[in-house]
């Protein structure tokens, strides 16, 4: 198609723009600006006006296109919300599975569309709630889950057939999943029907969320287990969510994130290409997630360049045939990380703002963050305001009903060719390192999120950044909130349940399971099948994942700083 | 700098960490997943003047009160505790009550918590 715009029109503009800047000079030296540079929350400067001049080598047809064909940026559905909105998916985990299967029906009856499942500690790190390193932690950030009792439970009376379940679950994914599909497979559903997302991405555990239970190599086989299981069995599945939120939650930049997840991305094609899988049959089930951060203009860059970006790599690095194959689909959630105990109403406008990035930006579903997040788990009325958010935003404001409005912008054009530059900067020196795997050994990425998050700290202090309520706008007396509150006897009442259920079911079955798990561990057997027929004796998860950590050893924390 | 329990968010742990360092004050860094038990054995094989506790995932109440225990059982209860993270105010009162000489919550700024150190620590 040829560059938009023609070249003596463009000089025009720009010798006309040197004369706007002059005028723009004169006026600042009268009434300086507001503040001595305008940065986006990453630390990215931006300009005070953005024209043709910035995107003068503009090309439609190889920057842009049209939605749902190469390279994507416009959007990776031909209709996206033309079609239909994207799924309204809350984040949603706290005590017993009674009490989340509770949450979860709330959240249905007030409109979301997709379920997503936040577990406790021990479950995100392999542990039954008796274990003495789960004491005082059971139900407190999530859902405790120790056998497929809980499973059930937390499901009852959901239609899985007919809506996907997100579960977020790193280390002992493979072994959640197990009992999801154990679960519908007691209900009569095929594998073939179910829908969801695991997510299933350790290597950003090691980057920045931190649950930890096998060392990095041993968790990309069991992560290739997954994708080639998937591949045959339960097609509709996204087998892995290739994860930037919690990296930027750790304090990365917006380049830093997409680029870290974008390389995590490259090693997991990597590891399944050599497993001997074909990429077309698995690529088209890796799934992504972002976050949406308060910079509003600098998020909507971001995604817009990921999909760019991973279309250009799915489609000249790896070879891949199959246009699904050169989809970026994400979720998004909102930071958690930009929101403020001071003043918690105020969260419920970040959270607006942030979740109209992500929409503008066409991201495939969304969490949004309750107000009180800050404090402790959200309450049913503050998680019921997050969800009205985004209906308010499908419904009412007309948003969604152009696909990339944003589009054409100069602005948001130039800065989607910048984040894509600055990513790629970064993807190339984690090739030159020889991959994520050998950067993480070096600690690359973990300093790059470190080094980030202390420079943002100490610009919080010198008021170069500012929040709302914490370091301008500050009240003494704050309004009440109401929080939530843990039963305190849910702990006992959770080991009390998973002691009944070991002592009902087969032992002797449960033993054979984990010994053919052990020993498909130690050899080249998937484990996926083990851990299901496991998982449907009643095998509790740190007894599948004690297995796991016999054979494949235990990764700690390196504890830098 | 120690982070008790299964919780994984070390942001503010290491920023802490840096800060201190920077500060002229010597750091130890537990690093993640320690128990109470490991804490209070690293502070008193370290010698050290201050503990501080970070928890981001609501196990706080249960893992501080451990901690303020062991450094009791262990004649080590000189050693001054302070804590931060995902602390409702509830609960700021009760781990005030248990010994814990200060709680700094979400959105404390670097400097006052340097500040309070340096006026209300003495080394041991």
């Amino acid at each position: 198609m040829g560059t938009l715009f023609k070249e003596d029109e463009v000089a025009g503009i720009g010798s006309a723009s040197k004369a706007w800047q002059k005028r723009l000079q004169e006026r600042l030296s009268a009434t300086p600006p507001r503040r001595e540079s305008f940065p986006t929350v990453s630390g990215r400067q931006i300009n005070e006006l953005y024209t043709p001049c910035d995107v003068k080598d503009f090309d439609y047809g190889t920057q842009l296109g049209f939605p749902g064909q190469y390279p994507y940026t416009r959007g990776v559905q031909t209709s996206m919300y033309r079609g239909r909105l994207w799924t309204m998916r809350m984040f949603a985990g706290l005590g017993s599975a009674e009490e989340t299967n509770e949450r979860f029906h709330y959240l249905v009856n007030h409109g979301q569309t997709g379920l997503s499942t936040a577990f406790d500690m021990p479950t995100l790190m392999g542990y039954d709630t008796e274990d003495p390193r789960s004491r005082g932690e059971c139900g407190r950030c999530g859902v405790a889950i120790d056998t497929l009792k809980d499973m059930e439970i937390l499901f009852d009376g959901l239609p899985v057939d007919r809506l996907t379940t997100s579960m977020t679950i790193n280390p002992p994914a493979p072994v959640l999943w197990a009992m999801y599909l154990a679960m519908a497979e007691k209900r009569g559903i095929p594998r073939k029907k179910l829908g969801g997302t695991i997510q299933n991405d350790m290597l950003k555990e090691f980057i920045a969320q931190k649950t930890f239970m096998c060392p990095p190599e041993p968790s990309l086989r069991l992560i290739v287990d997954t994708i080639e299981f998937g591949t045959h069995e339960v097609p509709r599945w996204n087998v892995i969510s290739i994860s930037g939120y919690h990296i930027r939650e750790a304090g990365s930049t917006a380049v830093q994130e997409l680029a870290f997840t974008l390389a995590d991305g490259i090693a997991y094609v990597e590891a399944a290409l050599q497993r001997g899988l074909d990429v077309d049959a698995f690529a088209p089930r890796l799934s992504f997630f972002f976050n949406a951060h308060i910079d509003f203009f600098e998020e909507i860059a971001k995604y817009r360049a990921a999909r760019r970006m991973w279309a250009d790599i799915m489609k000249n690095r790896f070879k891949a045939k199959s246009g699904r194959s050169l989809w970026l689909r994400f979720h998004t959630q909102t930071a958690g990380c930009s929101l403020t105990a001071p003043q918690p109403f105020n969260n419920v406008v970040r959270t607006a703002v942030e979740a109209l990035a992500a929409v503008l930006g066409g991201t495939q579903s969304l969490h949004t963050n309750s107000f009180d997040e800050v404090l402790a788990i959200p309450t049913e009325e503050a998680a019921a305001i997050a969800l009205r958010t985004q209906q308010i935003l499908g419904e009412e404001t007309g948003v969604a009903n152009t696909i990339d409005p944003l589009g054409g912008s100069y602005f948001v054009e130039s800065l989607t060719n910048e984040t894509e530059e600055a990513a790629y900067e970064y993807i190339n020196k984690i090739d030159d390192m020889g991959g994520m795997l050998k950067a993480i050994e070096r600690n690359y990425p973990q300093m790059e999120i470190a080094d980030a998050a202390y420079r943002f700290q100490r610009e919080l202090v010198a008021k170069e950044k500012i929040m709302v309520g914490v370091n301008k706008y500050i009240v003494k007396e704050e309004l009440p909130v109401d929080i939530y509150h843990v039963d305190e006897t849910l702990e006992e009442r959770q080991i009390a349940r998973t002691n009944a259920v070991k002592n009902g079911r087969d032992q002797k079955k449960v033993k054979q399971c984990l010994e053919r798990l052990g020993e498909a561990c130690a050899g080249k057997d998937n484990v996926m099948p083990h851990l299901i027929e496991a998982a449907s004796a009643y095998a509790t998860l740190q007894e599948m994942c004690d297995v796991l950590r016999s054979v494949f050893g235990v990764y700690r924390d390196p504890g830098t700083f | 700098m120690a982070k008790p329990g299964l919780d994984g968010h070390d942001r503010g742990a290491r920023i802490i960490a840096r800060a201190f360092r920077d500060a002229g004050f010597e750091v130890v860094y537990t690093g993640l997943h320690q128990s109470p038990e490991q804490i209070v054995s690293a502070a008193i094989q370290e010698d050290v003047d201050l503990i501080g506790l970070s928890s981001l995932a609501a196990a706080h109440l249960y893992l501080f009160q451990k901690v303020m225990d062991l450094l009791k059982a262990q004649g080590a209860d000189d050693i001054m505790v302070i804590g931060g993270g995902i602390i409702p105010e509830k609960d700021i009162v009760r781990l005030k009550a248990l010994g814990v000489q200060e709680i700094f919550p979400s959105g404390s700024s670097l400097d006052t918590i340097i500040d309070w150190v340096n006026k209300q620590v003495k080394p041991r």
